[in-house]
């Protein structure tokens, strides 16, 4: 393993995390990430409430939303449930 | 065959100078009785069981004194063994002194819930009345229940008498709290022929106990927002317990509960120390009781109340002249090797004894592990296994003393025709 990571005897025990789960990108997990199409997009804000990852943020100063791809695994939830199909997923 | 013990007779002598150290009295308790009144002594936050024999009285007795006002408790009833334990590391979480207890099936269900509790690093002692595994169904006392258990990461002492499962249990909050192991124990006391035997039980008055036990501490821990803080869950300093951790953490954290292991055997002999000059009360060095075993050319190697047998025995054998020991291990995990080795490297021919079976395992788990330690010693002596006692079949005196005879012939003719053999088993 690289050499930055502690040692066993340098961590807290019971894997008590020393970072927070912000610092961890799970986002380069992902294959696909969503593409939306503005013209169809009703902003309904339907996929910021089923990302699993909270990764579809709503922002009030743009009146818009706002893919987090930090975060974001890919898994297309937000494509499938799009009622307009404002979404794709490309690679 | 009458047998006369002067272990008995030094256990009279013994009763009688307790009463110059701490005043304590003699109650009639079983080993149930026993543990249950220690655990009521020893400041308990919460308990959380669920009933099996032969560990039921224990159960029992704790509701009562919850029901009645006697202590300051939260019992939790809950639906299985599997949620009692996943119950006490969670109350262990928060930073309270937590309690259980188990036995058999019981155990078994727990499995999974033990290694997260001592991967959690969570405290919790459980007494677990020692009884066989099915099938056949049987509720009778074994050691299969506790040595199926033995890599999940607990802290196993196992007793010989009721006085000392009651003591036991003090000595197991200190070690499970000690800020270098932070580890759960469990006391093993054997199914019916201490769980449910009442004997004479020494008790230390309330405020001698409670201030043995003294209150839980808690080691530091960095978290996530960067402080070091008490390893408990508390909304003023958030943390997360036991996450997931990849190929790149994992190791390294089951690294650390082996350092624990190492430094339990430290701590199990100070802290037995410590209760042996209140109570004066030892029990060997914590981890192993020699029994006449300094000059002892044939030894057994036992493991709980069948060592109270071995003894009788022992003596008679000496009476006669024979070079006879007895090594009771009291604590399996951490395997005290290097007291082993040094106990049993100079006899001749040596007895293991297991009260359960790795099957297709060339013998049972106390034998291997005792085998494995000898054979570091310069002259190791021979080491044969004897299976012995499954589902709770009687051992008696008789049985034993052919062990020795066993071992002395083995040292006469040099040879060991079977390693592994079975008392008391129709053939």
């Amino acid at each position: 393993m690289s050499s930055k990571e502690k040692s066993w005897k340098e961590i807290s025990p019971a894997g008590v995390c020393w970072k927070s789960s912000k610092t961890y990108l799970t986002g380069d997990w992902k294959t696909y990430y969503p593409v939306r199409d503005m013209e169809k997009c009703t902003k309904c804000l339907l996929c910021t409430i089923y990302c699993p990852d909270g990764a579809i943020l709503w922002k009030p100063e743009k009146g818009d939303i706002e893919f987090d791809l930090s975060f974001c695994k890919g898994c297309g939830i937000c494509a499938n449930e799009c009622p307009t199909k404002a979404i794709t997923m490309k690679i | 065959m009458p047998y006369k013990s002067d272990h008995y007779e030094d256990l009279a002598w013994r009763i009688m100078k307790m009463k110059s150290l701490v005043k304590q009295d003699i109650m009639g308790l079983n080993g149930d009785e026993a543990v249950a009144y220690a655990v009521k002594q020893a400041d308990v936050d919460v308990i959380a069981a669920y009933p099996i024999t032969p560990q039921t009285i224990i159960v029992e007795k704790l509701s009562e004194y919850v029901a009645n006002g006697e202590v300051n408790t939260e019992f939790v009833c809950t639906e299985s063994e599997h949620s009692a334990m996943a119950a006490c590391l969670a109350a262990a979480a928060t930073g309270a002194r937590t309690f259980t207890a188990s036995a058999s099936a019981g155990l078994a269900l727990m499995h999974e819930m033990l290694f997260v509790t001592s991967g959690c690093r969570a405290p919790v002692v459980m007494a677990v009345a020692n009884r066989a595994l099915s099938a056949p169904l049987n509720i009778h006392g074994d050691h299969s229940d506790a040595m199926a258990q033995r890599d999940s990461g607990w802290i196993q002492i196992y007793a010989e008498n009721a006085q000392e499962v009651y003591d036991s249990i003090f000595q197991a909050f200190r070690i499970a709290e000690h800020l270098d192991i932070q580890l759960p124990v469990m006391i093993g006391l054997d199914g019916f022929t201490l769980s449910h035997t009442l004997e004479n039980v020494q008790v230390l008055p309330d405020d001698v106990a409670k201030g043995f036990v003294a209150t839980r501490q808690l080691p530091t821990v960095l978290t996530h927002e960067g402080k070091n803080v008490p390893y408990k869950l508390d909304p003023a300093n958030p943390m997360t317990m036991g996450p997931v951790a990849l190929q790149n953490y994992y190791f390294e954290f089951k690294r650390q509960q082996e350092e624990a292991m190492k430094n339990a055997l430290k701590v199990i002999q100070q802290i037995q120390n410590e209760y042996g000059q209140l109570t004066d009360r030892y029990y060997g060095n914590g981890l192993v009781e020699n029994y006449k075993l300094d000059d002892a050319e044939v030894a057994i190697l036992c493991v709980g109340s069948t060592a109270g047998t071995v003894k009788t025995v022992v003596d008679e054998l000496r009476a006669k002249g024979v070079k006879a020991g007895l090594l009771r291990l009291r604590t399996f995990r951490p395997f005290p090797a290097e007291e082993i080795t040094k106990a049993l490297g100079k006899a001749r021919a040596v007895a293991v004894m297991d009260k359960s079976m790795s099957f297709g395992g060339n013998g049972g788990a106390v034998y291997h592990e005792t085998r494995h330690a000898l054979y570091d010693s310069p002259n190791h002596p021979y080491v044969v296994n004897y299976i012995y006692g499954l589902g709770g079949r009687d051992t008696s005196p008789s049985q034993i003393l052919s062990v020795y005879e066993d071992l002395q012939k083995i040292v006469q003719t040099k040879q060991v025709a079977e390693k592994i053999r079975y008392i008391g088993l129709r053939d």
